[in-house]
């Protein structure tokens, strides 16, 4: 059975990017569908396996590591792939409904969509460096095609910025993949990790790290790197800032995330840890600041995603010379808020772009009065946005909870007011949004009514974000099953 | 570009450079606990070529190359995207150059033959599907700008399945060996030279026609739409 | 210290000045240009650290193979980008056109 749901999931995506790039976009609508429910069930079954059975190696072409590739698929990994179904089912059903099929050059998002969830699920189950930096290319050029399918001069600005920034951070990370080749001779993550457990210390190995790392940041937009996001982010059609917000910024935080966890006891530095949560922190606090100041809706959205992202970097100070069962805390909680996350911002774009189709304007004040015409769309808005400020009983609460006490048993009590002030702020600004639709307009009466599909998707998702704190003591323990070797 | 900034950023990058400098040389003098060239050269008998890097480019890292496969369809669909004319042609590309037309004669068939042998070539010595397909697009280019026509760059169903023939066969290929019972992109043992020869061929084609697709994707129809409720 | 150590230092210096010229630099297509200088120091202190103790070893050689592709195609989506940015707002760079369009928003 495995091997099936494994072909499945690797093949699927593929196929289906060349077969919707043949016919036109009705058409490609219709393919697309069927695709997307085939893979969720491969993903579900997957993820059934893996929870009855525990983790193993998939060695590519039979040939196993150092010397071929080797996908690691355990609870982690499964569990985003599930969470990528979710999401990109979502956005691509949505997406069918949203776009024009009667715009030439939308019939070019099904493919682009479908190498990026084969692009995802590539980097979700990576386990070999070089083929990691292969996987955050895919996505790379994949997303600045979908950014730059909007076509007009701030898209193709945006998506020039964006493509300029993620070559940048690429290639940090294809250096620091040299540096570690050099050091190690291995490309696989699971080998180095046992050659650097080996008590030996490797300075350069650690330059090699610390680009990465750096890299990784510029392309998961961390601040001070994050100008290229909110302008990619805000001008992609909403389906498209969706993806990217919810499942594309993750993919190279994950990376990141992996390497650290696997590398960086030995490898990194309690500076260069403080200095990345310093960042997050900062990300934090600035990113809800300038995201309250925006005057167009979806600005507002992406930089609250430059927010968000901030608090999924206090994973670095958090697991750094830390006992086990702390680091243990600090990934469950880094964990589930990119669940709740993903799911809260793809509701959030994905209503935005409901109420941008509805009162035609971007701007924020232009919203005045639409409580009473789109309630359902503006109450999912407020719905994710509960998740992202934390309050119960949310997957965003609970992530927080899980952040919180990892802080306080680390000693690093110093987070605990990112934590609490990151949470008021990003109120304020859900609060913002909230205040100028309950505004008694001064004119308009005229609304545009988008299909009830349009409304229910980000609905569902929005309830699934708040709903994740009920669950997470499932999904936590799928996701950190014990690994099997060889399985 | 004050001229503080540009001395900042030339201190900036002074340090980069030392600092990776003292890397490579702190990494150069430890020893490489792990040895891939000699696992390399203990498995080049099942691999079905003689030629390392091609065995490790088609067989032993294989799911690189589908990905990096992958990579090029995406730009050339991204590429295409761009350009919403009947043809992806750009007038100001085509000279009449009589003299480049006369030498064009002369070179079509040298650098058809010389892409052909560097496929070939690569299954022993250097060479492969991405230096034929380079030469091969690389024709096409100097064609182009002798206005020679092309039609099958017309943004419709030809164009397409040039695109993606490299890359489709190479995941039937693929599926075909996970259908097997084997994992996914393990070829069967008799027929992994011809199942490799018929990847690079196909990727030939494909890389060609991305590169060719890219550089005639011009930018004619200057019609942009607004942002997303951008029309106020 | 072999030739080969030698090109990875080579390639750090290229490393170093691409980076340079992508942070200053404000043309769009310099900024590309000084990107693929990078990726090709990038490729050489793959190849060159690899290989640096006389041994050939065809794993980096076909990573940088890979690599080569992948900046192709990235840097000709790049220039296709450009072109019908260019096409479209008579601009080269990302930060002048900014102050002047906005107005226009």
């Amino acid at each position: 059975m495995t091997p099936w749901l494994m072909a499945g999931l690797l093949f699927t995506p593929l196929a289906w990017a060349v077969l919707t790039l043949f016919p036109a976009f009705r058409l490609g609508r219709v393919l697309t569908r069927l695709g997307i429910l085939a893979q969720f069930l491969v993903a579900a079954g997957l993820w059934m396996t893996v929870a009855q059975d525990g983790g193993f190696y998939y060695p590519l072409g039979g040939w196993k590591a150092p010397l071929g590739i080797e996908l690691r698929v355990d609870g982690l990994a499964v569990t985003f792939v599930v969470l990528t179904a979710v999401v990109a089912c979502a956005c691509g059903w949505h997406a069918g409904d949203y776009l024009s099929p009667e715009t030439g050059r939308h019939r070019y998002f099904w493919p682009l969509f479908w190498f990026l969830w084969a692009g995802l699920n590539g980097v979700w189950l990576g386990a070999d460096l070089f083929n990691l930096y292969v996987g955050l290319e895919l996505i790379s050029l994949c997303s600045v095609g979908l950014v730059a399918l909007a076509g007009n001069v701030g898209a193709l600005r945006a998506a020039i910025r964006y493509l300029l920034a993620a070559l940048l951070g690429s290639l940090a990370y294809l250096l620091g993949v040299a540096l570690i080749y050099g050091q190690f001779g291995s490309l696989s993550l699971a080998g180095i990790q046992a050659l650097v457990a080996s008590a030996e210390s490797f300075p350069g190995a650690g330059v090699g790290l610390f680009i990465m790392i750096l890299g990784l940041a510029l392309k998961t937009a961390l601040f001070p790197l994050h100008g290229w996001l909110p302008p990619a982010h805000g001008i992609a059609k909403s389906p498209v800032s969706a993806l990217l917000s919810a499942l594309v910024v993750k993919a190279s935080f994950y990376i990141a995330a992996r390497l650290w966890l696997a590398l960086g006891e030995e490898l990194g530095s309690f500076v260069l840890a403080q200095a990345v949560g310093v960042a997050g922190a900062l990300a934090v606090i600035l990113g809800s600041w300038l995201a309250f100041c925006q005057s167009r809706l979806k600005q507002v959205v992406a930089y609250s995603s430059v927010a968000q992202i901030g608090y999924l970097f206090l994973l670095f100070p958090l697991t750094f010379g830390v006992p086990d069962s702390v680091v243990q805390l600090a990934q469950q909680g880094i964990a589930l808020q990119v669940i709740s996350h993903a799911l809260a911002k793809a509701a959030m774009f994905l209503a935005a772009g409901n109420l941008i189709l509805s009162v035609g304007s971007n701007r924020v004040e232009a919203l005045a009065g639409v409580s009473r015409f789109l309630p359902f769309s503006l109450f999912s808005f407020a719905l994710a946005g509960v998740s992202l400020m934390g309050l119960p009983p949310s997957g965003g609460f609970t992530a927080k909870w899980l952040l919180l006490q990892a802080s306080l048993a680390s000693g690093q009590w110093w987070w605990l007011a990112v934590l609490l002030l990151g949470g008021l702020l990003s109120a304020a600004y859900v609060f913002r949004i909230y205040r100028a639709s309950f505004v008694e307009s001064r004119g308009q009466d005229q609304f545009y009514h988008p299909p009830r599909v349009l409304e229910a998707i980000p609905m569902m998702l929005a309830l699934m974000s708040l709903c994740l704190g009920f669950v997470s003591e499932p999904v936590l323990a799928v996701m950190s099953l014990p690994f099997e070797e060889g399985g | 570009m004050g001229r503080l900034t540009l001395v900042t950023a030339g201190m900036v990058f002074s340090g980069v450079f030392a600092g990776l400098a003292w890397a490579v040389w702190t990494i150069a003098e430890a020893p490489v606990p792990v040895s891939l060239p000699t696992l390399v050269s203990e498995n080049l008998q099942a691999a079905g070529v003689e030629h390392p890097v091609t065995a490790v480019l088609l067989n032993f890292r294989s799911y690189d190359t589908l990905l990096e496969i992958a990579v090029l369809v995406i730009a050339g669909i991204a590429g295409i995207s761009m350009s919403r004319t009947r043809s992806l042609e750009d007038p100001g590309l085509r000279t009449s150059d009589s003299l480049l037309y006369a030498l064009e004669r002369w070179f079509f068939p040298v650098m058809m033959l010389f892409a052909g042998y560097l496929l070939w070539a690569g299954s022993d010595r250097p060479g492969g599907a991405f230096q034929a397909g380079s030469v091969l697009a690389a024709t096409a280019v100097l064609m182009r700008l002798g206005g020679v026509p092309m039609d099958f760059l017309r943004p419709g169903v030809m164009l397409r399945l040039g695109l993606t023939v490299g890359f489709s066969v190479f995941l039937v290929v693929a599926l075909a060996s996970a259908l097997d019972g084997d994992v996914f992109l393990q070829y069967p043992e008799v027929i992994t030279k011809p199942l490799i020869v018929l990847i690079e061929t196909g990727l030939t084609l494909s890389i060609a026609m991305v590169l060719l697709a890219l550089f005639v994707a011009a930018p004619i129809d200057p019609a942009e739409e607004l942002e997303e409720g951008g029309a106020e | 210290m072999s030739v080969s150590l030698l090109y990875a230092f080579a390639g750090v210096a290229l490393c170093a000045m691409g980076g340079l010229g992508f942070t200053v630099l404000e043309h769009l297509l310099r900024k590309l240009l000084a990107f693929n200088l990078m990726g090709s120091g990038v490729f050489l202190v793959l190849v060159g650290l690899a290989q640096h103790r006389g041994v050939p070893d065809p794993v980096p050689q076909a990573m940088v193979l890979t690599g080569i592709v992948v900046t192709i195609a990235a840097t000709a989506l790049a220039v296709v980008l450009m072109r019908r940015y260019y096409h479209l707002s008579g601009q080269t760079g990302l930060v002048v056109c900014e102050e002047r369009k906005e107005p226009m928003e």
